[in-house]
């Protein structure tokens, strides 16, 4: 026979237990509400910072080999190197949406730094281009001008606009575009994905930043010899010098 | 009758034969002595098949297999498809092993060829790219430095890459054409293209890059893409 003591005991901790377990639910639940009014006040919409101007993207598509441009309206700030990496930023955004016409995983977050040097070993003297020339000097077809073989689809239009971004005119600047690691890890292998990437990201800093006229890479601030196994990333790219188109036939 | 010994008068002839046929005997003596002029042989005509990546480096990875594998079994076919017409190949790989950029352009240069070719292959995009280098054209030196050695053929080998899209299209591959900067292709001293072969994604003739027929095609307008430009380069 169990003592009455015991009975008493084992009655009050039954109770104890079932008081602490009411108080706990009830302590989870205002919890859960707090979490709740958390996520309802938090911020949806970034803080513009900056009032919103156009930029100018230089679009690649794999389909065809070309860069097509596009004005996007972005809040951007005054620093010319934050505002070089927010445009680069949406560029890679546009790359890693699903329906890309070049997909590239990684996003804004690809673009780490954009160092933005003055230039001074320019030769302002070189003969005035004979031809018609895209961005990196690439040929570019003109409106009702035939297509050569060797043309490239890359709008003459898109010189920088007059005022877009940064209207001095001072000097010309060097850039050095730091990708990050995984960005270059995990872009697509291709001579022609490799190179769109690279012409786009020179194309898109010239037409936002006219003083821009040659462009390094670095990954996770080091050297590297190709983005993923092809595209030279170690020389300079010129935004601006001309190569003279050639006849593809002799 | 008086006999004139030594030579024989033909009826009917008289002085001057006489002395053509002695003209004709030193001219052939003359000739029997002197050494043959040397008739300037064709020169040779040789291509380098540049199969992209190997060894440790496997490339882009495709749908059935890593870009290496692809490239050297293109490189393959091509050689024999370049040989059944007469023309010499030097490979820059013959086995899945490792072959640096610069390795190949030794090859390259040291052959001496007229045409050399980068194979490559990518799932992104469609049909064939070809790259030539973006190097700015410039003057050939005798000493040309090594990163920039192409500079001077990048005119004949945007005259290259122009025969080859002509053949290319020709046989129902669709092309994009564009410079890029490449090593190994901006340190080669012959006219030098890079060809990446993609899935064929057009909707007439939509094939794989696994699909034999696909592959044939390609090597085929390769080649004759390099006959022609033989007929060329030997051209005055």
């Amino acid at each position: 026979m169990i003592a009455r003591h015991q009975t008493i005991l084992f009655g009050v901790l039954l109770a104890a237990s079932v008081a602490m377990g009411i108080v706990l639910w009830q302590l989870r639940e205002r919890a859960h509400q707090r979490l709740l009014q958390g996520q309802d006040s938090a911020p949806t919409q970034a803080p513009e910072v900056a009032p919103s101007e156009q930029a100018t993207l230089l679009v690649a598509n794999d389909a065809d080999n070309s860069l097509l441009s596009q004005v996007q309206t972005l809040p951007l700030p005054n620093d010319p190197g934050a505002r070089a990496r927010l445009i680069l930023g949406k560029l890679m955004d546009l790359y890693a949406a699903p329906d890309a016409a070049h997909p590239v995983p990684g996003g804004s977050t690809s673009i780490a730094q954009v160092f933005l040097l003055p230039a001074s070993n320019l030769d302002s003297s070189a003969p005035a281009p004979p031809f018609h020339t895209g961005p990196l000097g690439m040929p570019c077809r003109q409106p009702g001008q035939p297509s050569r073989p060797m043309d490239e689809k890359i709008p003459c239009a898109i010189e920088p606009r007059p005022g877009s971004l940064n209207s001095d005119t001072s000097g010309p600047q060097f850039a050095v575009v730091n990708l990050t690691a995984g960005f270059a890890a995990n872009h697509p292998s291709g001579l022609e994905a490799e190179t769109l990437t690279v012409l786009s990201i020179c194309g898109t800093l010239h037409a936002n930043l006219p003083r821009v006229t040659q462009v390094r890479f670095l990954v996770d601030g080091q050297p590297r010899p190709t983005l993923a196994g092809h595209a030279d990333l170690t020389r300079t790219y010129l935004a601006t010098d001309a190569v003279p188109t050639e006849g593809a036939h002799p | 009758m008086p006999v004139r010994h030594g030579i024989r008068r033909f009826p009917g002839t008289g002085k001057p034969t006489l002395i053509a046929v002695i003209a004709a005997a030193v001219s052939l003596a003359a000739a029997a002595q002197t050494p043959p002029v040397p008739t300037s042989p064709q020169p040779r005509f040789v291509v380098v098949l540049d199969a992209a990546h190997g060894g440790d480096d496997p490339g882009g990875k495709l749908d059935t297999e890593p870009e290496k594998a692809y490239t050297l079994a293109l490189s393959v076919k091509l050689r024999s498809l370049l040989n059944a017409r007469g023309i010499q190949v030097i490979t820059t790989r013959e086995s899945d092993t490792n072959v640096d950029g610069i390795r190949r352009a030794e090859i390259a240069n040291h052959a001496n060829a007229q045409a050399c070719l980068s194979l490559h292959a990518s799932q992104a995009g469609s049909g064939a790219h070809l790259f030539v280098s973006s190097l700015p054209p410039a003057q050939p030196t005798r000493f040309p430095a090594w990163k920039t050695g192409q500079s001077a053929f990048v005119t004949r080998s945007l005259a290259m890459a122009g025969i080859v899209n002509s053949a290319l299209q020709h046989g129902g591959i669709s092309v994009t054409l564009g410079r890029t900067a490449m090593p190994t292709v901006d340190s080669m001293t012959c006219p030098a293209i890079a060809i990446e072969i993609a899935p064929d994604r057009a909707a007439a003739t939509k094939a794989g890059l696994d699909d034999p027929g696909y592959q044939a095609r390609i090597a085929e307008a390769i080649a004759a893409a390099m006959l022609e430009w033989k007929t060329e380069a030997h051209q005055p």
